[in-house]
């Protein structure tokens, strides 16, 4: 059986290196197996996070070989056999064991989101067409992949101004809802701050359900915003109309 | 956490940045130059039926009011639909400004950076007036395209005839695949099913959504097409090639 | 012990965030509870979000002749009688309440035409009556009920794992766990316990199970002192992947057959016309994980040993668009496209209908203060479950555990906790730090599974669980004397060594459940006893601790209304 070698972080806040473990592989199997592997075999105590390991969950996100995955749906086939293959944990949350880190600033700006509202007088009838979309978003499984990449937080920290690309799919998945009647525009502006997302589309090219991101969430978003605080003429069409709210929201 | 991160950072395989951004700094470099550089010569633009797409629509070619190339009074439209779509956006400030250079490459440290938040980068938000703009500048390039067909001796295809028809085609997919485009058309509703006209907006915005998945490729196509009706026009203007006649 | 331990005082404390527990979390803030959930990973990411199929509700958006009438008698004969009839009236009637709920909350369910939520045909069930979102619905269901929680203000306690249950006298007082992050101790004290803790599949190696449902809510609360009923039930489902073996087990949802899939075995015969010619691939999940299981058995099985799943017949679009999970589940991780070719699947262990005995309307258990809800608790299921009743059994239940707690604490005074539990619960936490040269938790583990799977698997004999009960006997053994390395900070090795301990506890109490009951019902099949057997259908199995040991008693099944019997019995057979 063919071996693989591994170089896994082992280390907390504190500090740490990579270890190297060799692992058999076997066909069909994921980065996550071959971490269950050391586990098993090496290492009792590799802190690793994962749950449903079908890529279903979210949870077993890292950066193997310098690119963040799910290592549940990261086929070690996929990789190249003839070098180390290094697995890290994300780089932009605190480490706090190995593989793990501290991801509770999302939870944190998850907070800052004001839910679902419906329209008064909602009839709860809506079309497939309405929705086609708003269901893209909701298949978010919240594996912060791209919460990770986005340089805005990984290279920029602007954490404390920034929502991050999860959080936009959040909102879009909120404004576009048929039946909400709330606006979340002015947060989007000035609170989750997506004047910084520069569209540069790494959370749509780590994505691992394959949402589009950019094209589909932020870029209407920001359209969305444009409509209600940058546009000249729609600003003096509702002066005009004498309404506060853009008429479609 | 420093150490953490420098243990992460020794031992990260280095993602290949070079290679992605390379082509771009090339393509959008080589265009600019020769962008200016015909832009600021005023000359060769004209030949038979054919106008060249960086003076469309002509104006003042006889220099009453405007001493310098005619090419300048126009140009900022459509330069600026380019440079503030969404697409290129994404390629410049990856290849130009390393914001980042790619997903897993650090950029520079401690360098200020405010995305599109402060001047002058926040006027990217005029994007949808650009698009107005390029609407009209699509007209006249139309206009110029069906001309193409139109001798002196009556109708007839020249090769430069179909080089205009295929370049105001790509531009015409380019300006529909618009992010702003496509969130006039309906992408700005919330419930196409309870909106006056919401089921036309809602195929609309389909129909755009679908050439949308493609911006990027008509952004290129569209550019390439663009410099080469220039060029060619340039050629049989100059007389450095005969336009061949094909009916 | 005050200011030894990070301490906590809530009304009601939840432990687990499934749709169970989200659902019981909202109901007690709803209510006016202080209201805590806690759970082993982070919210959002419990078993629930691998719910694919649906939730079943008779709204009658697709059928219109369909009725809480049918899906009760639905529901019942699925687990053969043995339900507990109130519990699954109580479902059956307030499952579409509790859908349109979801949808209020922002949930958005696929659409009929007419604009009205979409309805699909599974397993056993008369009409179209699974809530779907393609084949994600567990992730709709858990977000939107994740954004009401967090909105209403629940406190979260994330990546906490709860080790006993604290009693003063003979009611509950709160319960003992651990912060998986660092390895600290936190002591809950509350009036209420609502276990929302999910199922047992982590005792099977082939399981389309997470890490986290290793019994946990069962074993607490038979540590308690609580009945457990119906241990033996333990649902197979039909259809996991097979191939390869890294991912034996992982599910593949049962839309798959609602939307038109056929199974078929080597030879391309449709088998199920052998098993069930009427439902053929829509028969119970007992009944087609028999079948499959059979037909590799006796030779007729793929090369990797399962069936033939195959939905290709189906345009590529509309199985991207009905399925989108499973397409990509094995083109990525079997290198099979499911638009052109068929799957291989087989049997996994999935669910089980056993658990905590609780009252139907109030879910409490038989101890003062707990409630159980979900997977949890046993009753609603009896021998079998039919798909799409687990997501509208975790909202109905759920819901009402969280009311019956809220109510429960509002007319108690809140429980002192006894230091002396607390101390033990600590030295046994930290025992496995003290023994040098003791066993590894995955080796004990992997050993467990190893029984289980070959000893009390889909069919049983009594010579395999009695053999059985002797290696489980010898694992316990074994289980006191693990031994684990590292610090308390994540430390995997450890938790698992907690884990076990309730794996090993809810084994003994399937293993002992099935080998006293001599007949076939359901999702328990025994070789030696293939038919269904009268005396036993009146009769639950009840697994009890009494001073350390294991006791197994019998108690009647309550007996229903003879209108419901009239309902049950109508068009026997035609539906």
């Amino acid at each position: 059986m063919a071996e693989a070698v591994l170089k896994i972080f082992r280390g907390t806040s504190e500090g740490g290196a990579t270890a190297e473990y060799r692992v058999p592989v076997a066909p069909g199997m994921v980065v996550l197996d071959a971490l269950h592997h050391v586990q098993k075999h090496a290492a009792p105590d590799l802190a690793v996070r994962w749950n449903c390991k079908a890529g279903k969950c979210g949870s077993c996100s890292a950066e193997v070989n310098g690119r963040p995955r799910l290592t549940c749906k990261t086929r070690m086939d996929s990789l190249p056999q003839d070098q180390a293959i290094t697995i890290l944990p994300m780089k932009s949350f605190p480490v706090i064991k190995d593989l793990v880190t501290d991801v509770s600033w999302n939870y944190k700006v998850n907070k800052k989101i004001p839910p679902f509202t419906p329209r008064p007088g909602a009839d709860w009838k809506f079309s497939q067409a309405d929705i086609d979309r708003v269901q893209e978003f909701r298949k978010c499984i919240e594996c912060f992949l791209c919460q990770n990449v986005c340089h805005v937080v990984r290279d920029h920290g602007k954490q404390e101004q920034f929502g991050g690309p999860r959080f936009f799919v959040r909102v879009a998945g909120l404004e576009m809802h048929p039946l909400d009647g709330l606006s979340r525009t002015k947060l989007l502006k000035d609170e989750l701050g997506i004047g910084f997302c520069n569209i540069t589309k790494c959370c749509t090219e780590v994505c691992p359900e394959g949402i589009h991101i950019t094209d589909n969430a932020i870029i209407p978003l920001k359209e969305r915003v444009v409509d209600d605080f940058y546009d000249p003429v729609l600003r003096l069409v509702r002066k005009i109309r004498g309404a506060g709210k853009a008429a479609d929201h | 956490m420093a150490s953490v991160g420098d243990a992460r950072l020794a031992d990260a395989p280095r993602e290949a940045w070079w290679p992605q951004v390379l082509p771009v700094v090339l393509v959008l470099s080589a265009f600019g130059v020769y962008a200016t550089f015909r832009a600021f010569e005023g000359a060769f633009y004209e030949w038979g039926p054919y106008l060249s797409p960086f003076y469309s629509p002509l104006i003042d070619a006889h220099h009453h009011y405007w001493p310098f190339s005619p090419a300048l009074l126009i140009l900022g439209g459509p330069l600026g639909f380019r440079v503030t779509c969404y697409y290129y956006r994404k390629a410049y400030y990856r290849a130009f400004f390393l914001d980042p250079p790619a997903c897993s490459v650090a950029e520079r440290p401690g360098r200020h950076y405010s995305g599109e938040t402060k001047f002058p980068f926040i006027l990217q938000n005029a994007h949808r007036y650009f698009l107005y703009l390029a609407v009209v500048f699509l007209a006249f390039l139309w206009h110029d395209a069906v001309r193409g067909f139109f001798f002196g001796d009556g109708m007839g295809v020249g090769v430069g005839s179909v080089v205009l028809l295929v370049n105001v085609i790509l531009l015409t997919l380019y300006l529909f695949s618009c992010h702003s485009l496509r969130h006039l058309a309906g992408g700005k509703l919330d419930c196409f099913s309870c909106t006056t006209f919401g089921c036309p907006r809602h195929s609309t915005w389909r129909g755009l959504s679908v050439l949308n998945e493609r911006h990027m490729l008509f952004a290129w196509l569209s550019l390439f097409s663009v410099g080469f009706a220039d060029f060619y026009v340039r050629l049989v203007s100059s007389g450095a090639i005969r336009d061949p006649r094909l009916l | 012990m005050n200011g030894k331990y990070e301490t906590h005082e809530h009304d009601v404390l939840i432990i687990g965030a499934g749709g169970a527990g989200l659902r019981a979390a909202i109901e007690a803030l709803t209510q006016g509870a202080r209201v805590a959930v806690v759970c082993k990973s982070l919210l959002g990411k419990a078993h629930t979000v691998m719910a694919e199929g649906g939730i079943a509700a008779a709204m009658a958006n697709v059928d219109q002749a369909d009725n809480w009438r049918v899906h009760f008698r639905d529901t019942m004969r699925g687990g053969k009688l043995l339900n507990n009839w109130r519990m699954a009236q109580i479902h059956a009637q307030e499952a579409s309440d509790r859908v349109r709920e979801l949808e209020q909350w922002g949930a958005l369910f696929d659409r009929t035409e007419d604009g009205r939520i979409l309805q699909r045909a599974f397993g056993g069930h008369t009409f179209k009556r699974l809530c779907h979102v393609g084949d994600r619905t567990g992730l709709e269901m858990i977000r939107t009920l994740q954004d009401r929680g967090v909105q209403m203000g629940f406190d979260v306690y994330m990546e906490c794992a709860v080790t006993r249950l604290l009693k003063d006298g003979e009611r509950i007082a709160g319960a003992f766990a651990y912060w998986r992050e660092n390895g600290r101790f936190v002591v809950f004290k509350a009036k209420s316990v609502v276990l929302a803790t999910g199922g047992i599949g982590k005792a099977w190696p082939i399981t389309s199970n997470s890490w986290e449902y290793t019994g946990d809510g069962m074993a607490l609360a038979y540590e308690a002192g609580a009945d457990l009923m119906d241990m033996e039930f333990v649902q197979f489902h039909p259809t996991g992947m097979v191939w390869p073996p890294g991912v034996q087990g992982i599910l593949v949802t049962e839309a798959v057959r609602g939307e038109g899939g056929t199974l078929r075995n080597r030879s391309g015969e449709r088998f199920m016309e052998r098993y069930d010619p009427r439902k053929m691939e829509l028969s119970t999940r007992d009944v087609v994980a028999r079948a499959i299981y059979t037909e590799v058995k006796e030779g007729r099985g793929t090369e990797h040993g399962g069936a033939f799943l195959d939905i290709s017949h189906k345009p590529p679009e509309y199985v991207k668009r009905k399925l989108p999970s499973m397409y990509h589940q094995f083109l990525e991780l079997a290198d099979v496209d499911i638009t052109k070719g068929p799957m291989e699947v087989g049997p996994t262990c999935h669910y089980m209908m056993g658990g905590v005995k609780v009252e139907a309307e109030t879910a409490a258990a038989s101890v003062a203060g707990l409630f159980a809800a979900g997977e949890a608790a046993a009753g609603l299921h009896g021998s079998n479950r039919l798909g799409g009743n687990s997501l509208s059994d975790l909202l109905v239940f759920g819901r009402i555990a969280g009311l019956a707690a809220t109510e429960h604490a509002k007319k108690t005074a809140m429980p002192t906790i006894d230091a002396g539990q607390v101390e033990a619960a600590e030295r046994e936490m930290l025992a496995p730090f003290e023994r040098k040269g003791g066993e590894s938790p995955y080796t004990v583990h992997a050993d467990l599974q190893d029984t289980m799977q070959k000893l009390v698997g889909i069919f049983r004999t009594e010579d395999d669980l009695r053999s059985a009960m002797t290696q489980i006997a010898k694992l316990k053994e074994r289980s006191q004397r693990l031994a684990v390395s590292g610090s308390r900070m994540f430390n995997p090795g450890w938790h698992l060594s907690r884990d076990l301990q309730a794996m090993l506890t809810v084994s003994e109490a399937v293993t002992r459940s099935a080998l006293a009951r001599r007949e076939s019902r359901g999702a328990h099949s025994r070789i030696d006893y293939p038919n269904l057997d009268a005396a036993w259908g009146k009769q639950h199995n009840l697994i009890a601790n009494r001073s350390g040991n294991m006791e197994l008693r019998q108690t009647p099944v309550i007996d229903m209304p003879e209108e419901l019997k009239l309902l049950v019995a109508e068009e026997k057979g035609a539906a």
